[in-house]
């Protein structure tokens, strides 16, 4: 029922007044405004499930992450190890990573959160170290002067200096998991990857079109929300580039 | 739990690895996707990175198509290639069906990491270094070959690395839109609620994935020139599978 007959009910254009929608079967084009009129539930269904799983996904990834960082950071013997595992976690492509957590966590939203989740921890353990290394060692220095402990340290002076490289990761993370939530849809949680994986089924253009936008219009947007997070977050470090 | 076992069951039974369709049949093919796609890439994507690197221009553009590359599920240009009547479903020779969309879009996919790192390994040669090779009398030419290109060398493996990586993900989604490759048989596995199959190919391509990773890694080792003369801090600066172009991820 998807590919629908209907009749166009536009009688102002004067050529193509009778004709069939602009997503029958039989015109098939591959951007049809209808289409996005009539089935715009649909669509922000699927968009809204896409945003909550890449938010979960890189929030998951943010709290494994950071413990991680300070633990490679405490223990120069540790973090070859731990880059060396999330590396190799990487290097699995994501279409094999979630049947590896079939077993574990069965056809749910949970085993993409996760799957994704440490796809994104790769990115933001690495983003972390870099951004801790980051931090220039006479600032340190002087804090350390000045009578700071361990955590004071940490959150009043290190993490905020770091916090621009560790930001840049966290960008590109979140575009990352943008575009890899579509691969959800094998367990069929896959947000707007449902519809390109229908629109490819049926050979529904219109369909997987607007998905598709749709993907690359989220990850703009979310990219932009963390640029301005990160200025609100960091007001005397305007210039740094990401 | 039976699922693990099922998945044992299905990866030492001999005729699920044999015969046409088998996991070995479509291992091939992924491979000579993957290889294909990655040379093809090289040749077009290596020559004018390496130059606009040389004659540093068209550093946003090269810098830039990392980004986009990012932000472009893999998924949707395969859909999309897919479903259009030019390249669409057609077999391809020994590529299987689909087989020219896949192999457009793997292409597509690996370019970003090779053109940005290559870009950035020639560019971030020191500029002493350079003023030394053109006061010694090199020219341009002689510059590029003798001097800037060995010292590029290991970031430039390191993107090819990261394309090797990225080609491998994306031949195996291209079965979500029907094409060839060993994803053929996890994405049948799930449709068919056959999951111990689906599992089964996927510890299959991740294994493959890693092996292919190891091998990138140590022919990246291999034409490492601080490593040859037994200097180790290049390594610390630019080894390790993230480099210039960062991860880009299917």
């Amino acid at each position: 029922m998807l590919v629908t007959l209907l009749v166009a009910p536009d009688i102002g254009s004067a050529s193509e007044t009778d004709g069939p929608s602009c997503y029958s079967a039989l015109v098939n084009e591959w951007w049809c405004a209808q289409y996005v009129k009539d089935r715009h539930s649909e669509i922000v269904d699927a968009t809204v499930q896409h945003l909550e799983i890449t938010v979960l996904a890189v929030l998951l990834g943010v709290v494994i992450a950071f413990p991680l960082a300070l633990v490679a950071r405490r223990l120069p013997r540790l973090e070859s190890t731990i880059l060396g595992v999330s590396t190799a976690i990487y290097t699995i492509p994501s279409l094999a990573l979630l049947p590896l957590m079939v077993p574990f966590t069965g056809l749910s939203m949970t085993t993409v959160v996760i799957g994704l989740g440490l796809y994104a921890l790769t990115i933001l353990v690495r983003a972390m170290l870099d951004g801790f290394r980051s931090v220039p060692a006479d600032v340190v220095e002087s804090a350390v002067g000045l009578g700071y402990g361990r955590t004071r340290l940490l959150f009043r002076i290190e993490l905020p200096l770091a916090l621009p490289v560790m930001m840049a990761g966290l960008r590109v993370a979140t575009v990352s998991t943008v575009a890899l939530t579509t691969i959800g849809t094998l367990v069929s949680y896959g947000g707007l990857g449902n519809l390109i994986s229908h629109g490819v089924q049926r050979n529904f253009r219109a369909e997987l079109v607007t998905a598709a936008v749709l993907c690359v219009v989220l990850s703009v947007l979310l990219d932009a929300l963390i640029v301005l997070l990160q200025r609100l977050a960091t007001p005397w470090s305007r210039g740094v580039r990401a | 739990m039976s699922l693990f076992r099922l998945t044992w069951e299905y990866l030492t039974t001999a005729s699920n690895w044999t015969g046409n369709g088998g996991l070995l049949d479509r291992l091939g093919e992924q491979l000579l996707l993957t290889v294909t796609a990655l040379v093809l890439a090289m040749l077009v994507g290596l020559p004018v990175a390496l130059w606009l690197g040389h004659i540093g221009r068209g550093g946003f553009l090269a810098i830039n198509i990392s980004n986009i590359g990012r932000a472009v599920p893999t998924f949707a240009l395969l859909a999309l290639l897919v479903t259009a009547d030019w390249p669409g479903t057609a077999e391809l020779g020994p590529y299987g069906r689909a087989g020219l969309a896949t192999l457009i879009a793997l292409g597509l996919f690996a370019l970003p990491p090779l053109i940005t790192n290559a870009y950035v390994a020639v560019r971030e040669v020191p500029e002493e270094v350079k003023e030394a090779a053109t006061g010694m009398g090199m020219s341009g030419r002689q510059r590029f070959w003798r001097v800037e290109l060995p010292l590029a060398l290991p970031l430039v493996m390191s993107g090819v690395r990261l394309a090797l990586v990225q080609v491998w993900a994306t031949a195996t989604i291209a079965a979500l839109v029907a094409g060839p490759g060993v994803g053929r048989i996890i994405v049948d596995g799930f449709a068919r609620n056959l999951y111990s199959q689906g599992i089964a190919a996927a510890v299959v391509v991740a294994v493959a994935a890693l092996v292919l990773e190891l091998l990138a890694a140590a022919a990246q080792r291999a034409v490492d020139p601080a490593r040859r003369t037994g200097r180790r801090a290049r390594d610390e600066v630019q080894g390790g599978a993230m480099s210039a172009a960062g991860p880009t991820l299917s």
